[in-house]
C-alpha cells in the first residue's frame, strides 16, 4: 500500500487529494446532515427536536482528515499521515484516560475536548487514528527497509513456524500447567471459573478450526450447534431422566445430524456466501429456542439441569437419603471447590480430547482432503475426491464438538436460555481461530487466553472488549489474513530410504 | 479408449466446443493442438464431467461417462493435470503426492511412490518441501506426477510445457514418452506447442473455434504446411 510512486519523484497530487477527500466530506454531510443533525427528544408535552450540529461538522471534518490520509499513504507519503495520527491517537488516549491522571474537575474539562462526547464512538475515532498510524509506519519502515510484503510474510511465517516448533515444548509446559493449576494456591474459585471459560473456548475454538481452518469453510453460525448440543442434553435429562455422561454422545450426535441437515444445502456456497448463509442458520436455530414455547420454554430458558456426577457419585452437601456422594465416598470434608475443580477437569478433557482427534485426523485421508479443499477445489476433484461429502464431513464433525461444548454449557449453568447463543458467540469464537492462525492449534489456546482470560480478569476492560475484538480483526485482516500464527506443519515425512536403494521404476500396475 | 462424439459445451450463452469427434486409442498419445482460447482445455474438462457436455456423448472403455460428477469419472482410470498445474501450494510435495493417492488402495503408496520419483527424481529430492515454493518446472514435474500416483491407465494433460524454459520442456515431454511406453499409460496431451507436441504423439488434432479442422497422425501434421504456416511459426528451430 506504500503507492507504486516514490516519494522522491512524484510531488504530491494535491488536486486528487482535495477532490477525493472533499467529496468524501460532502457524502457524510449529506448522510449526517438529517441522521446526526436532528434528534427527537422527549420532552415533558410530546417530542421536541434538538439539534447537533456541531457533530455534524465534527464528522464530516474527520471524514476529510481521514480520506485525504488514505490518498496520502496511497500517493506513498506516509510522513505526514504518521506525524498527524500519532500524536492524535495519544493525545486522545490521554484525553480517554483522564480522569485516571487529572482531578475531576480538570478532566471534565479535558472530556470535552473528545470530539463527540460518546465513549463508543470516540474511541472508535480513537482506533481509526491508531489504525492510520500504524499503516503510516509499516508504509514508512517498508519503504526505508525495502521489505516488500513477501518477504514480511516469510519472515511472520518464519515466526509461525519457530512458534509451532516452540509449541513442542511449549505445548506440554502449557498441559503440565493446566493440569495442576487447581492446585496451585492463587486457584480460588474465580481463577478456576475464568479457567473453566477459558478451557471451554478453546475447546470450541478448535472445534471450529476443523471446519475453518482445517477445511476453509467460512462459518458464522456455530454457535447453532453449540446450542443445539446445549438444549439436547438439558431436554433429554429432563424428559428421560438420564445423566451427564449417557446425553454427552447423544447432544454431540444431535448437533453432528443438524451439522449434515444444514450444511447439506449449502455447502456447494463458497466464501462470503457460506459465511451470509450459516449466519442465518445460528439466527434461525436461536429463533426456533425462542418461540418453540412448548418444547424449549422459549426466552424462560430451562433450568434444574443435572450437574455431571463422578462415576455416579454427585457433588452435594447433604444427599437423599442412602445416597452416597464424592466426598462421603472418599472420605473427605464436603468443599463447594471439589465440584468446580471436577467441572474443570472433565472441560480439560473434552478439549484435549478434541485436539487429539484433530490432531490425528490431519494425518488420514480424510483430514488431508479437507485441507486440499481448502486449497484448490478443483485440482480436488480432479483427483476422484467428493467435495460435497468431504465438506459435510468437516462441517459435522466440527458440528459434534460444538454439541460437545454446549452440553458441557448446559451442565455448568444449569440454566440455559436462547440468549446464551447470541450471534456474539460465533464471533468470539471464529475471533479466535483467525487471531490464533486458522489451523493452528497452539494459536488458539494463545488467542482464547487473550480474548477471553483477559477480559475476564480485568474486568475494567470488559466494556471495550467488542471494540478490542473488531479492532484486532481489522488489523489482522489488514496485515496478515491467514492469521498471526498460521504455519502449516507438513503431517508426514518419510523415513530416509538409503540413497542406493533399488528404483522401481516401471512398477507393474 | 476414448470417445468423444458430437459434444457440444456452453459457458452459459458462449457456446466453447461446437460438436467435437475424438478417438484415442489404447496406449497411444494422442495430441491436441490448437490457437488460445481453441476450445482445448474445454474439451479436456468436459472429458472430466465440469462443465457438462449439453450434447454429445463421450465413452470411456465402453461406459459412456457423460454427465457423471468428476470425482466418479476420476475413480474410472483417467485422471488428469489441469491446467495451471493446481498443485496445492502450502502442501509438501510429499503430501501433494499422498493427495494423488486419493482413490487408490493404501498399499500400493510406497511403489508408486517409487515409480514417480524414479520419472522425477528431482521431487524425490524436495519431498519435504512446500509445493508453492517450487519452481515452474518443479511443479509441473509434480502436477504430472500427482496425476500418476492414482495409475490411471489413460492420463490427461492440459499444456504441461506451457511457461518453460525449452530444456525443461524437452526433458518433461521425454518422461511423458517414458510413461506411455514404460508403464502403457495411454496419453492425451492438450498443446499450443505444436512442434513437440506432434513430434511426440503418434496422432494429432487441429482446433479452432471449438471445431476439429483436421487430424492425421503426427509426422504427417507436422508435414502440412497450413499447419507449419498457423502453428510453427515459434517452433521452426532445428530438433
Ligand atoms: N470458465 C469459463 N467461463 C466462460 N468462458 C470460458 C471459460 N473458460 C473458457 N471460456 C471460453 O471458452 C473458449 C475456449 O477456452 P479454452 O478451452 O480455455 O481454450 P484453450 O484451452 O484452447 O486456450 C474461450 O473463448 C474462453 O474465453
Ligand atoms: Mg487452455
Amino acid at each position: 500500500m506504500a503507492g507504486e510512486t516514490s516519494a522522491d519523484h512524484t510531488p504530491i497530487d494535491a488536486q486528487e487529494l482535495f477532490k477525493e477527500a472533499g467529496a468524501t466530506a460532502l457524502v457524510v454531510f449529506a448522510l449526517c446532515f438529517s441522521l446526526v443533525g436532528f434528534k427527537t427528544e422527549d420532552v415533558p408535552g410530546g417530542l421536541d427536536i434538538i439539534t447537533r450540529f456541531d457533530d455534524v461538522l465534527v464528522a464530516t471534518a474527520l471524514a476529510f482528515i481521514g480520506r485525504a490520509a488514505l490518498v496520502l499513504l496511497r500517493q506513498g507519503y506516509p510522513l505526514p499521515v504518521l506525524a498527524t495520527a500519532l500524536p492524535v491517537t495519544i493525545l486522545l488516549i490521554v484525553l480517554h484516560f483522564s480522569d485516571a491522571v487529572f482531578s475531576t474537575d480538570t478532566a471534565a474539562v479535558l472530556k470535552r475536548f473528545l470530539p463527540f462526547g460518546a465513549p463508543v464512538i470516540d474511541w472508535l475515532v480513537t482506533i481509526l487514528a491508531a489504525v492510520f498510524a500504524i499503516r503510516a509506519a509499516i508504509a514508512r519502515q517498508r519503504a526505508g527497509s525495502t521489505m516488500t510484503t513477501e518477504e514480511r510474510e516469510k519472515a511472520m511465517d518464519r515466526i509461525g513456524a519457530r512458534v509451532q516448533r516452540a509449541a513442542r515444548i511449549l505445548g506440554p509446559l502449557i498441559l503440565g500447567f493446566a493440569i495442576i493449576l487447581p492446585f496451585l494456591p492463587m486457584a480460588d474459585r474465580r481463577i478456576l471459573d475464568i479457567a473453566i471459560l477459558v478451557v471451554t473456548y478453546i475447546m470450541l475454538g478448535w472445534g471450529l478450526n476443523i471446519v475453518v481452518g482445517l477445511a476453509g469453510l467460512l462459518d458464522l453460525g456455530y454457535v447453532a450447534f453449540y446450542a443445539v448440543g446445549a438444549y439436547s442434553y438439558a431436554l433429554l435429562a429432563q424428559h428421560y431422566d438420564l445423566g451427564f455422561w449417557v446425553c454427552l454422545p447423544f447432544a454431540g450426535l444431535m448437533a453432528a445430524t443438524a451439522g449434515i441437515i444444514l450444511g447439506f444445502p449449502v455447502l456447494r456456497l463458497r466464501g462470503d456466501y457460506l459465511a451470509i448463509v450459516t449466519l442465518g442458520f445460528g439466527e434461525m436455530i436461536r429463533i426456533i429456542l425462542l418461540n418453540w414455547y412448548e418444547f424449549t420454554k422459549g426466552p424462560d430458558g430451562l433450568s434444574g439441569i443435572p450437574r455431571p456426577t463422578f462415576f455416579g457419585l454427585p457433588f452435594t452437601r447433604s444427599p437423599p437419603e442412602g445416597v452416597e456422594t464424592f466426598h462421603s465416598f472418599f472420605n473427605l470434608a464436603y468443599s463447594p471447590t471439589d465440584r468446580i475443580i471436577f467441572l474443570y477437569y472433565v472441560i480439560l478433557v473434552m478439549a484435549l480430547a478434541t485436539n487429539l482427534f484433530t490432531l490425528r485426523i490431519r494425518k488420514l485421508p480424510v483430514g488431508r482432503a479437507w485441507e486440499a479443499l481448502r486449497e484448490d477445489e478443483i485440482a480436488c476433484r480432479s483427483l476422484g475426491i467428493n467435495p460435497r461429502n468431504t465438506k459435510l464431513t468437516a462441517f459435522s464433525i466440527g458440528a459434534m464438538f460444538g454439541g460437545f461444548g454446549g452440553s458441557f454449557f448446559a451442565t455448568r449453568q444449569g440454566f440455559i436460555s436462547p440468549e446464551s447463543f447470541t450471534f456474539i458467540e460465533s464471533a468470539v469464537i471464529l475471533a479466535i481461530v483467525v487471531l490464533g492462525g486458522m489451523g493452528s492449534q497452539i494459536g488458539v489456546v494463545f488467542a482464547a487466553i487473550l480474548l477471553i482470560g483477559l477480559p475476564e480478569i480485568f474486568r475494567e476492560l470488559h466494556q471495550y472488549r467488542m471494540l478490542a475484538f473488531g479492532a484486532a480483526m481489522v488489523l489482522i485482516m489488514v496485515w496478515r489474513p491467514q492469521g498471526l500464527l498460521a504455519h502449516r506443519e507438513p503431517t508426514l515425512h518419510l523415513p530416509e530410504r538409503p540413497p542406493d536403494a533399488p528404483r522401481v521404476a516401471g512398477a507393474a500396475k | 479408449m476414448l470417445s468423444i462424439s458430437g459434444v457440444h459445451t456452453f459457458y452459459g450463452k458462449i457456446e466453447a466446443l461446437r460438436g467435437v469427434d475424438l478417438e484415442v486409442g489404447e496406449g497411444e498419445i494422442v495430441t491436441l493442438i490448437g490457437a488460445n482460447g481453441a476450445g482445448k482445455s474445454t474439451l479436456l474438462m468436459t472429458v472430466c464431467g465440469n462443465p457438462r457436455a449439453a450434447r454429445g456423448r463421450i465413452v470411456f472403455d465402453g461406459t459412456p461417462i457423460t454427465g457423471l460428477p468428476t470425482h466418479e469419472i476420476i475413480r474410472m482410470g483417467l485422471s488428469q493435470a489441469p491446467e495451471g498445474r493446481r498443485i496445492f501450494p502450502h502442501m509438501t510435495v510429499l503430501e501433494n503426492l499422498q493427495m494423488g493417492a486419493t482413490i487408490s488402495d493404501p498399499q500400493y503408496l510406497d511403489d508408486d511412490l517409487e515409480r514417480v520419483y524414479g520419472l522425477f527424481p528431482i521431487l524425490k529430492e524436495r519431498q519435504d518441501q512446500r509445493g508453492g515454493t517450487l519452481s515452474g518446472g518443479e511443479q509441473q514435474m509434480l502436477a504430472i506426477a500427482r496425476a500418476l500416483m492414482s495409475r490411471p491407465r489413460l492420463l490427461l494433460l492440459d499444456e504441461p510445457s506451457l511457461g518453460l524454459a525449452p530444456i525443461l520442456v524437452k526433458q518433461i515431454f521425454a518422461v511423458i514418452k517414458e510413461i506411455n511406453e514404460r508403464e502403457k499409460v495411454t496419453v492425451f496431451l492438450v498443446e499450443q506447442n505444436a512442434f513437440h507436441a506432434l513430434r511426440l504423439a503418434h496422432r494429432g488434432y487441429v482446433m479452432a473455434n471449438g471445431r476439429i479442422l483436421m487430424t492425421g497422425s503426427g509426422a504427417e501434421l507436422l508435414a502440412n504446411e497450413e499447419i507449419r504456416a498457423a502453428y510453427l511459426e515459434g517452433g521452426k528451430q532445428k530438433q
